[in-house]
């Protein structure tokens, strides 16, 4: 997929993701309009689906809301990429199916409004306006087959299933 | 094979004889912890996944706590969800506005949280009970889903940072200063994924009330627990709160950590965490004279009563800056009624606090106190975000109860001496 990179630092918390003033709702179309308000009130207005935000360390640190993840999924983000994902974000992104990558070269590689290609399956992170090519760091074993499964909810689905 | 608290703690509920970090384990958990700020959703993914019953209904706890009492219909509508789930599900642990208060004093106060435990809860503070041995940990929605329908969830078994701290701390220097500087010193990402244990002769004198504000931070290092060992006076708090078989849970002594941090904090100043990170923290003296709005005490930070003691010790016959408004928040019912008991809420009240009902309100910039654009607010909570806690432009400094009590009479920010 190609999109274009919508560029942030270090440690963008849960609270500029979507604040708790949005938190009384917990759907894609009411967080979407709100995600990253407090960061960047421009954001939702110049994203298109299938965009990414490129991000530095701790990304998604902070509240364990799941919003956050749901709002940036809602505004048509296909994938962030970052240094470094804060913990609960990291789970949360991978059970609610918003793609994340680990990658701190493509992160140093990549301006604000470069175009990116990105190959899921593969982890392949290449920017097509600068030039250079990524492979970010695969899931570990056992989430990746979690992820194959199609997520938690499938998980448990077809684990109650077996269990009956 | 030798192992450090958490590891023990992961290996006796995934019935393994050991674990070491990078293991990928289904763990069996003792609570699963829900609000009504992150109930509805998780009811809305357990429904999808076609699940009528809960695993364990004994295994739940649900607080009302974030925005109670309702702060309009839609929160409203959130508390009812989560009511009406808990009398479906028989869930016996439900706690109701006035006979409730903040999740992480609630359930440590009613004998929900007891060492060698493995909690999650859908609150990033969860973190809290690592107070009394436990590994406990925030989970968002969807991971709440599956922990109600399989009584278990996955984990990555994470390495251990040791955290030794010793020294005799100052007068008015307290546990928040003590957690405030930790953090300063590891950064807001230097535990990511990693548990923090925390030893020395400053957390074996430490109280319950100090040791549940050290563990209530660790996620703001990143952390995915912090662990404080359980021992006598954690066994003492077990029996005061009825729970009669507490077994503390011990490091081995050749366990591998990642790293150990020794830290002595006798020489330890009151610490202020500036805008816009809890890692911010400097000595009180480098931003005395910061002009401030609004004083916060209390959350699940510093809303116990050692906390209390100190602010109504500062606040006692005085009188509240004109410009400032101070509001008191107790950590739970059970706490707002011993500052009725012992006297601290008349000398609050006197001195022209506002006492707030128990909730996060405040804290998550929701309701009950809210900043204006360009306000500045002196809190001692957890965190202090871009717009946390109010307009985007506000700000908030952190600190313990005694530099924000002192600083709320002098209307901006002093050292308590």
């Amino acid at each position: 997929m190609e999109g274009t990179a919508f560029k942030y630092g270090n440690n963008v918390d849960t609270d500029v993701i979507i604040p708790a003033r949005y938190c009384t709702s917990f759907l894609a179309e009411e967080l979407a309009p709100h995600a990253l308000e407090d960061l960047d009130d421009t954001f939702v207005k110049r994203v298109n689906q299938g965009d990414f935000i490129v991000a530095g360390r701790n990304f998604g640190c902070g509240s364990s809301r799941e919003n956050a993840p749901i709002a940036i999924k809602g505004a048509g983000a296909a994938c962030v990429i970052a240094e470094s994902f804060a913990r609960i974000f990291y789970r949360n992104s991978i059970n609610i199916g918003l793609p994340i990558l680990e990658c701190p070269e493509a992160v140093h590689g990549t301006e604000e409004g470069d175009k990116l290609h990105i190959n899921l399956e593969t982890g392949e992170i290449e920017n097509l306006t600068r030039g250079g090519k990524w492979i970010a760091a695969p899931f570990p074993e056992g989430i990746q087959e979690i992820i194959e499964l199609g997520g938690l909810v499938s998980y448990v689905k077809k684990r109650l299933g077996a269990e009956k | 094979m030798a192992m450090t608290i958490a590891e023990k703690i992961f290996a006796a509920h995934s019935g393994k004889e050991s674990v070491k970090p990078g293991d990928l384990i289904f763990a069996k958990l003792d609570r699963i912890l829900g609000t009504d700020v992150t109930c509805s959703l998780s009811i809305k993914v357990f429904e999808e996944m076609g699940v009528e019953k809960v695993h364990n209904p004994d295994q739940l706890v649900l607080v009302n706590d974030h925005f109670v009492p309702a702060k309009d219909i839609k929160a409203a509508q959130l508390s009812k969800n989560m009511r009406e789930f808990g009398q479906q599900q028989g869930v016996k642990n439900y706690f109701e506005v006035g006979r409730s208060g903040i999740c992480h004093t609630v359930l440590p106060e009613n004998g929900l949280a007891k060492p060698g435990d493995l909690i999650v809860g859908a609150d990033s503070h969860t973190c809290t009970y690592g107070a009394v041995g436990a590994v406990a940990s925030g989970i968002g929605s969807t991971d709440m889903a599956a922990a109600w329908a399989i009584g278990e969830l996955w984990f990555r078994v994470p390495s251990t940072i040791r955290v030794e701290i010793t020294g005799d701390l100052q007068e008015w220097v307290g546990a928040k200063d003590v957690i405030l500087y930790i953090i300063s010193q590891l950064g807001v990402e230097g535990a990511i994924y990693k548990i923090l244990e925390f030893h020395g002769s400053t957390i074996e004198n430490m109280s319950m009330d100090g040791r549940f504000t050290i563990a209530n931070m660790a996620v703001e290092a990143g952390a995915k627990s912090g662990v404080i060992p359980a021992d006598d006076t954690t066994l003492a708090f077990m029996d005061q709160v009825g729970v009669k078989d507490a077994q503390p849970i011990e490091a081995d002594p050749d366990a591998e950590y990642e790293k150990i941090i020794e830290i002595d904090v006798s020489e330890l100043k009151p610490q202020v965490a500036k805008p816009y990170l809890p890692s911010n923290a400097v000595d009180v003296d480098e931003v005395a004279g910061t002009r401030i709005d609004q004083v916060a005490i209390g959350s699940c930070t510093n809303g116990r009563i050692e906390d209390f003691e100190m602010a109504y010790r500062i606040l006692k016959g005085k009188k509240i800056h004109p410009l400032v408004r101070v509001v008191i928040m107790p950590s739970s019912d059970k706490i707002y009624a011993e500052l009725i008991d012992n006297g601290f809420a008349r000398e609050f009240v006197a001195a022209g606090a506002t006492i707030a009902p128990s909730t996060c309100g405040l804290c998550i910039g929701g309701h009950m106190g809210v900043l204006a654009e360009d306000e500045v607010g002196l809190y001692t909570t957890n965190r202090n975000f871009v717009g946390r806690n109010g307009h985007p432009s506000s700000q908030v400094f952190l600190s313990g109860p005694a530099v924000a009590a002192a600083s709320a009479i002098a209307g901006e920010i002093v050292s308590p001496k």
